[in-house]
């Protein structure tokens, strides 16, 4: 499809335009936020730091949060194109298929049962959880004769979700203590996050994020349906597994540091092919820069919502995700 | 001459047989038509000789080689198969999906080049999309559609092309444009053509060799005026028919028996039944 945007230099400039807005997202998101501080303040926070709180938190809080949203909606969206490519499913993503209540419950279950509370492993047991929840949705969306189909592995994924969120909130009323931790990260929440939460996630993010960025011809020809694209000479099977790997990093690396939040990774992915088409090459940057656009603007939209309290980033999303989400069933989309 | 082969060939879906131990041979610069009931297995066959399924047992030879231990991209170079009812990405315009035809050239070191570009054109040219490369495939009639498919395995640029049932749910007019547009390409450009019908007199009108799937093996095979007689058809379609010549074509032409609006003198009784 030619999206809105039709020549490839036009692509290009508003690409550059974008990453350009991403950069004054996260700059606003430095510099406003409940504790007044001022662009002038921002900057002198790095350039002639002296230990004020205002600088204090613009070095620890705002920063780290403003890069870590940056990377978590890249993430999200990203994982969010390659599902609803490997599935062949536009109303898929790795929210809807359960992946990252998946991460979720595991982590919540780390926490309660076995007290870990290790940046490090908690990187890897979300990586677990993500990839448990995608072969059950895989398993449980080919039995039967039919085979894998859309509707299927989408009812699949809508089952697993279910049954994560409940093991957890179970698990949390059983466990008061554990609930006070994790309740906050559970809703999806990118405030409070050090840096340190981020380093031991981002190679992996990094590497997805190539990876995502090299498959697009795989992906333009998977969508043509795998059969014709196993008579084009593809190994879709090898196709399948790298992609399954990289949605399990993109997904778990995102709910290790910000808990499951929800949206991103559905809506993020239809906007970059309304202005883009459907051509990977472009689909897979503009989704990335465009979901950490969203996930930015959300959080800072999420510390004026109800003043002087804040709410979770991925109460926002939810308000943003959901009408579109409507919108995307109703155009028809979905068959 | 034979270029594409199987070789004491199973195939089974579950437990269940549904080819036993199958040598055929398709016959080089040809149209083969592989025609059979229902569920007796040609698009099995068919799709297995494409590797789109892997044989229970036996092998496929292409050219003599056996495909299953050649790199799948290469294969892709010498045999293209079009599978039954393709669907399109929402959107897709025709010049897309005819690039796609360029999938087994391209690698990270080899990008579109010009003669990646020349194919496309000459097979959008070949089955008279160029007017509408442009137009997204899902925008299109049937048998555009069809064609637009067609044309991306053009590029493809292959010796062989399989077909599984190219003109099932096309309107007449679409199913004879499409079918004589395979026939050009095989008087043309000498391609070997290998598609599975469900219409016995068209099988019979384009195929140079004929065969008919029952029973997991090919219960006959060869020139449709050698073989189609109402016993083949009684016994591979179950169904008691006339075979007259056709009077455009003077291939076979086959009249089912049963029920009718106007029978002249009573109804017709069947030889075979």
């Amino acid at each position: 499809m030619n999206g809105v945007i039709q020549s490839s230099k036009a692509k290009i400039a508003i690409l550059a335009l974008a990453v350009l807005l991403l950069a004054v997202c996260m700059a606003l998101s430095v510099v406003f936020g409940y504790t007044d501080t001022s662009w002038k303040t921002a900057v002198a926070a790095f350039t002639d730091f002296n230990g004020s709180n205002q600088h204090l938190i613009i070095r620890n809080a705002r920063l780290p949060r403003a890069l870590i949203g940056a990377a978590v909606g890249i993430s999200l969206a990203l994982a969010g194109v390659l599902l609803q490519a490997v599935t062949r499913n536009p109303i898929a993503s790795t929210d809807i298929f359960g992946l990252n209540a998946g991460a979720g419950f595991f982590i919540v279950m780390a926490v309660s049962f076995f007290q870990i509370s290790s940046l490090q492993q908690f990187t890897w047991i979300a990586f677990l959880g993500a990839t448990v929840s995608a072969l059950a949705v895989y398993i449980l969306g080919s039995a039967g004769r039919s085979g894998l189909t859309p509707i299927k592995m989408t009812l699949a994924g809508a089952v697993i979700a279910a049954m994560f969120a409940s093991l957890t909130q179970g698990m949390l009323v059983a466990n008061q203590k554990a609930l006070e931790e994790v309740l906050f990260w559970l809703a999806g929440s990118i405030q409070g996050r050090k840096l340190e939460f981020l380093y031991p996630v981002l190679p992996y993010l990094l590497i997805a994020w190539i990876g995502s960025l090299l498959m697009f011809r795989q992906l333009n020809t998977f969508l043509l349906g795998e059969d014709v694209a196993k008579s084009l000479g593809q190994r879709t099977l090898l196709f399948k597994v790298l992609a399954g790997v990289l949605i399990v990093l993109l997904a778990g690396g995102s709910v290790a540091v910000a808990g499951p939040i929800s949206f991103i990774g559905i809506v993020v992915p239809h906007f970059a092919r309304y202005l883009v088409g459907n051509d990977h090459r472009w689909v897979i940057p503009f989704s990335a820069v465009f979901g950490g656009i969203l996930l930015i603007t959300a959080d800072i939209g999420a510390r004026y919502i109800v003043l002087p309290e804040e709410v979770p980033v991925g109460v926002m999303t939810a308000l943003i995700g959901t009408p579109f989400f409507i919108h995307i069933a109703r155009k028809g989309s979905f068959k | 001459m034979s270029i594409l082969e199987t070789e004491s060939l199973t195939l089974s879906y579950g437990k269940k047989p549904v080819i036993q131990d199958l040598n055929l041979s398709i016959p080089k610069g040809e149209i083969t038509v592989l025609i059979g009931s229902n569920g007796c297995g040609k698009s099995t066959l068919l799709r297995s000789m494409a590797r789109l399924l892997a044989p229970e047992e036996g092998a496929i030879l292409l050219n003599g080689k056996d495909i299953a231990k050649r790199s799948t991209k290469d294969v892709a170079k010498e045999l293209a198969i079009l599978p039954q009812g393709p669907v399109a990405p929402e959107g897709l315009t025709v010049l897309q999906l005819v690039k796609q035809g360029r999938y087994p050239y391209q690698s990270w070191l080899k990008q579109w080049s010009r003669k990646d570009e020349q194919a496309v054109t000459q097979a959008l040219k070949a089955t008279n999309m160029l007017e509408f490369a442009e137009r997204s495939v899902d925008s299109l009639s049937g048998g555009q559609r069809q064609r637009a498919w067609i044309a991306m395995t053009l590029a493809q640029g292959t010796e062989t092309i399989l077909l599984d049932e190219p003109t099932t749910y096309l309107d007449m007019t679409h199913q004879i444009e499409i079918l004589d547009l395979l026939f050009e390409l095989n008087a043309r450009e000498k391609r070997t053509i290998v598609m599975v019908l469900h219409d016995l007199n068209l099988a019979c009108r384009y195929a140079h060799h004929l065969v008919a799937i029952q029973n997991h093996s090919v219960a006959a095979q060869g020139c449709p005026e050698d073989i189609m007689n109402e016993k083949l058809v009684a016994d591979v379609f179950h169904m008691p028919c006339k075979i007259i010549e056709d009077p455009l074509f003077g291939t076979p032409m086959c009249i089912p028996y049963g029920k009718g609006r106007i029978a002249k003198n009573g109804l017709p009784t069947a030889q075979y039944a």
